[in-house]
């Protein structure tokens, strides 16, 4: 019984770890309908800049975070600005091969900078270990994932759906040109959004270097999990692939317990037959555009 | 000269075999002759051309995009290893086409998964299959071997006359003589009405249905089909190299074909060809420079070849052959610039 709990404890804590990994995709796929495979490449450049800040220059590993997210956001907007707004009216086949090839960039760049192997980013003794609730094994480090993505979830949610901000958003995506015809300055909107996802990534991809392991492959290895969050999550609300990553999450870790044996066997059988079922993803909007 | 008349006379005219591609299929049967020391990666050229080929058919002709088209590769490789290992079918031709119809087999059977939902859809569902196939190969390692592959394998001669020689010579031409021969037939099959129907569909899915095309029985059959042809591509990897590892089925293999099929271009059987030799020369090249980081150099390609944008690039790689063959020919060069792409 205490085996199932801690099981689902650590499938929580990867699920939302993969959120925050993911949504930003969910906003450049699902509602910018733009099909980012080099999504991970950003997640991978916070944690390595994170681990660079802690383990070679001493940094405190809570302040290296919003540096991982900085950097990322920082990244990300360059690339938005000079090379990935050409490509938003661009066939998805173009799409694809584009953030491919920045994929492959990023992995060979980074094997070059810092080497092939895995890195691992030095903890601070407060998060290492685990503690006991009723019996049930906590890992702190796995406890403060989920208290870091559950408030950023929250505050992601308040934002979409509160603010002024989350409004042009949502209308920039509905539609661009009434939305700009409207006064909205709709490149700017997703400018913005796809920098904010990104350093998403890059906060995630800090925090993952412990539970995912952080090494050059690291784009392309979770690239079909990050892609697997939002096309079973669907794209309408943030709701969507925060669940799938949820049940990700949790299907991952006890499929990898209970069958060992079937490997990732497990998660693309769901997915495929998900899509199958509902081509939109479980919480999906039925129209396309 | 009423409608459908004037658009068979121009579908046979494009139909029509032209010097240039004559003079190209001679040029390739020279290089077998004018370089006997560059037997194996002339192969490895010809393999990953037909391979190409496979994804042209679908990507190019039907505007499906696949992101594993590996996994069809991968179950060609397997099966024509499995089949040479245990004995089953000695006949290298004959293990050929029975690999060739596993994968068509799993083509066939994938289709119906591929032809729903739209393209995001369908890149996720490939990928997927993709992964699935390799997670399977590692998981039954007993048979697949495992991470160390298929070892062991030893070829009988072709049709029990020619042996594969330790040159490759034997090889390469076994495998040309494969490429033309599945050549001659996509080229038959892009140029019949069947062909036509899939451009149609590709174009514009709603507009080929309303006009009374079956989109999406005429969709699985050219799935089955590149199936097979990336069935036989697989085979050949492992009838020529005598292996078969779990990297036929990995990502990697699927993205670099976009990127040879984008380099010599979709929606030409020519395409495919023109691309593996280039993107061959390419990663010669590039990991004489830097031997380890090549990988950097293709993802740059691909970044570039985007932004300056694919049918521009043509005409700029087409200029001068077509240049060559309107003055040598006197009229409109036989590779045209592709047409809109999906």
């Amino acid at each position: 019984m205490t085996a199932i709990l801690t099981n689902l404890f650590d499938g929580v804590a990867y699920g939302m770890l993969l959120f925050v990994l993911a949504c930003g995709l969910a906003v450049t796929l699902g509602l910018m309908n733009f099909v980012n495979l080099a999504h991970g490449a950003f997640a991978m450049a916070g944690g390595y800049v994170c681990m660079v800040l802690v383990n070679r220059m001493g940094w405190p590993f809570f302040a290296a975070l919003p540096l991982a997210f900085v950097s990322s956001a920082a990244i990300g907007i360059v690339l938005e600005r000079t090379l990935y707004r050409h490509l938003y009216t661009r066939s998805h086949l173009d799409q694809v091969l584009f953030t491919i090839g920045l994929t492959f960039m990023s992995v060979a760049a980074v094997d070059y900078i810092q080497g092939s192997s895995r890195v691992f980013i030095n903890l601070p003794a407060a998060l290492q270990g685990q503690f006991d609730l009723f019996g049930v094994g906590i890992g702190r480090y796995r406890l403060m994932i989920i208290v870091i993505c559950g408030l950023l979830t929250i505050a992601l949610q308040m934002v979409l759906a509160k603010t002024r901000f989350g409004s042009r958003l949502r209308a920039a995506v509905d539609d661009p040109r009434a939305a700009s015809g409207l006064g909205i300055n709709v490149p700017q909107v997703f400018a913005f959004t796809f920098a904010f996802g990104c350093g998403l990534a890059g906060l995630g991809g800090a925090l993952s270097a412990e539970i995912l392991g952080l090494d050059p492959y690291f784009p392309l290895k979770f690239m079909i999990y990050f892609l697997i969050v939002v096309t079973v999550g669907g794209s309408s609300s943030i709701t969507g692939p925060f669940l799938a990553s949820l049940l990700l999450g949790i299907g991952d870790v006890a499929g990898k317990y209970y069958v060992p044996k079937m490997g990732p066997f497990v998660i693309y059988t769901m997915m495929i037959v998900i899509l199958i079922w509902r081509p939109n993803g479980l919480f999906g909007r039925t129209a396309a555009r | 000269m009423n409608a459908a008349s004037d658009v068979g006379y121009h579908a046979q005219r494009q139909a029509r075999w032209h010097y240039g591609e004559i003079a190209f299929w001679l040029i390739v049967l020279a290089c077998g002759f004018a370089f006997p020391s560059r037997y194996l990666i002339m192969t490895d050229i010809l393999r990953l051309a037909l391979f190409t080929m496979s994804l042209d058919l679908i990507l190019g002709y039907a505007g499906i995009v696949s992101l594993g088209h590996a996994a069809f590769f991968g179950v060609g490789a397997y099966a024509a290893g499995l089949l040479a290992l245990h004995g089953i079918v000695n006949e290298p031709v004959l293990a050929l086409i029975v690999s060739g119809l596993a994968a068509m087999v799993l083509g066939f059977a994938t289709s119906f998964l591929v032809i729903r939902g739209v393209d995001l859809t369908r890149l996720m569902v490939t990928l997927g299959i993709a992964l699935l196939l390799e997670a399977l190969a590692e998981r039954f390692s007993n048979i697949t071997g495992g991470t160390d592959g298929l070892q062991g394998i030893e070829m009988q001669p072709i049709f029990g006359q020619v042996p594969f020689d330790m040159f490759g010579k034997a090889g390469f031409f076994y495998s040309l003589a494969v490429l033309f021969l599945l050549f001659l037939f996509a080229r038959r099959v892009v140029h019949s009405p069947f062909g036509l129907s899939l451009r149609a569909i590709k174009n514009n899915p709603l507009r080929a249905a309303a006009i009374g095309i079956p989109v999406n029985r005429r969709l699985i059959a050219i799935y089955t089909l590149a199936a097979f042809y990336a069935g036989i591509a697989g085979a050949l990897f492992t009838q020529t190299t005598a292996i078969a590892s779990l990297d036929v089925f990995a990502f990697e293999r699927s993205a670099d074909l976009m990127l040879v099929l984008v380099i010599g271009g979709t929606g030409y059987l020519y395409g495919g060809l023109i691309g593996a030799v280039i993107f061959r020369m390419l990663q010669e090249l590039f990991s004489t420079i830097t031997p380890q980081y090549w990988q950097f150099w293709i993802g740059l390609v691909l970044v570039v070849i985007v932004l300056v944008g694919r049918q521009r690039l043509h005409r700029w790689v087409l200029y001068v052959p077509n240049l060559v063959i309107r003055q040598v020919a006197g009229r409109k060069g036989i590779v045209a610039v592709p047409e809109s792409e999906a």
